[in-house]
């Protein structure tokens, strides 16, 4: 056969493309359940990060219905992309936390988190921060639980104000409210979760201001 | 079967795909900053170039020159595709882990080197071997890039501590540069200087 001719050329791409297709749309059909499937886990994953509960992708659904409650639907200016925009009420240990879920641009994409509050929603319990494709080593330090301890304590209120808390490069303070040191080399990253408390926490702010 | 053989081994040194070649460099500069992600993509690369290198050569007869080119990084894409949804299927923690390096493999030189040099031209066999050898090839030489830059850049190995606080109390410091993308390029400079000093037949006259 001329394997050369115009002919051949064209029907044979043309087969090729069909079949490749058909093979991806086979796959991601066939998987598509189990992978949405998966991504549902790894969000319950976050929401116990964020509640100091370690879990692992075989105990997070029971571990979620055992400490989350309810989750309260929300509006608020923010466009979210990413998570959904609720309130998750969870209970640990008797006592009650708020988890919120955060959103906002790193340096290369999306970040992401999880703020746990108090029963007063105002002391921070945990956070947990993941993102899309920062920097190994600079801007995703944001996952580690290095970074994502220093929140711990913090309050998101002064003087009556919700004001977030600031992420300031390490070793300078911040007056105006409470603040943890930021990544060095990773400082649009960091301005990132700074700006994403901030505007994540204003669309809760109907929530968070009635006691 | 002694030829078979050295169509593994000869990528691992005297021909290998990125110090000798220089060869997907790109992605090794990317994905070494920590030795875990190095190893997984030296993996994942190694299983796409011995399957591509399998499907073209079964196909390289009926394949148009003409487009070869296109089929190639069709058949190359599709099996990465897969792979992708496989690992996010049943692996997602580790698929979690690469993001976007999985995909990255596409665009790794060294895949279409191999299919247009080597699975154009031989059996199926010879070039399923071939695909795995020049993924080992390439993945040793991630590791031991992963292995300097994360050891020296933040003082772990597949993220447990190395070097003794002790050493920190008396003032040793991370070198944070070593995590940059330029020093990637650094390290591999000094491993084919040290590997073309022991290798006298690779100097230029």
């Amino acid at each position: 056969m001329n394997t050369s001719s115009n002919a051949y050329t064209v029907s044979y791409v043309a087969v090729m493309v069909i079949i490749v297709a058909a093979l991806l749309a086979v796959t991601a059909g066939s998987l598509g359940e189990k992978i949405s499937k998966n991504k549902e886990i790894d969000n319950k994953i976050q929401v116990l990060a964020s509640l100091n509960v370690e879990s692992d992708f075989d105990n997070a659904e029971e571990l979620y219905a055992k400490y989350v409650k309810r989750e309260i639907a929300f509006e608020g200016e923010k466009e979210f992309n990413v998570l959904k925009k609720v309130i998750f009420e969870c209970e640990k240990d008797g006592k009650t936390y708020f988890v919120l879920p955060q959103e906002g641009a790193g340096l290369w994409g999306p970040i992401w988190g999880y703020l746990s509050l108090e029963a007063d929603k105002n002391t921070v319990y945990g956070a947990y921060f993941s993102h899309k494709g920062e920097t190994p080593g600079l801007g995703a330090e944001i996952s580690t639980p290095a970074f994502q301890s220093q929140f711990v304590g913090k309050h998101i209120f002064k003087n009556g104000e919700l004001v977030s808390i600031a992420v300031v490069k390490p070793g300078k303070i911040d007056e105006s409210k409470d603040y943890v040191d930021g990544i060095g080399g990773g400082t649009i990253t960091s301005q990132g979760v700074d700006k994403m408390m901030l505007e994540s926490l204003n669309c809760y702010k109907d929530f968070l201001t009635t006691k | 079967m002694s030829k078979n053989s050295n169509v593994i081994t000869n990528p691992l040194s005297k021909n290998n795909p990125v110090i000798v070649q220089v060869l997907g460099i790109c992605s090794a500069l990317a994905v070494t900053a920590k030795l875990e992600p190095a190893i997984v993509m030296a993996l994942s690369v190694t299983v796409v170039t011995a399957f591509s290198n399998l499907v073209i050569s079964l196909l390289r007869n009926t394949i148009p020159s003409r487009v070869r080119i296109i089929v190639q990084l069709v058949v190359v894409a599709a099996l990465v595709s897969v792979v992708d949804l496989v690992l996010q299927a049943y692996m997602y923690p580790v698929s979690k882990q690469l993001s976007v390096f999985v995909g990255l493999i596409i665009t790794n030189c060294i895949l279409m080197g191999r299919l247009e040099a080597f699975a154009l031209g031989n059996k199926p066999l010879p070039s399923f071997l071939d695909g795995i050898g020049n993924g080992l090839g390439y993945g040793l030489i991630l590791i031991i890039i992963g292995a300097v830059r994360e050891l020296l850049g933040s003082g772990t190995l597949l993220g447990f501590r190395v070097i003794p606080e002790v050493a920190y109390e008396y003032g040793y410091m991370n070198n944070g540069l070593m995590i940059l993308p330029p020093m990637a390029l650094i390290v591999v400079a000094c491993i084919i200087w040290v590997h073309r000093s022991r290798n006298k037949d690779l100097q230029e006259k």
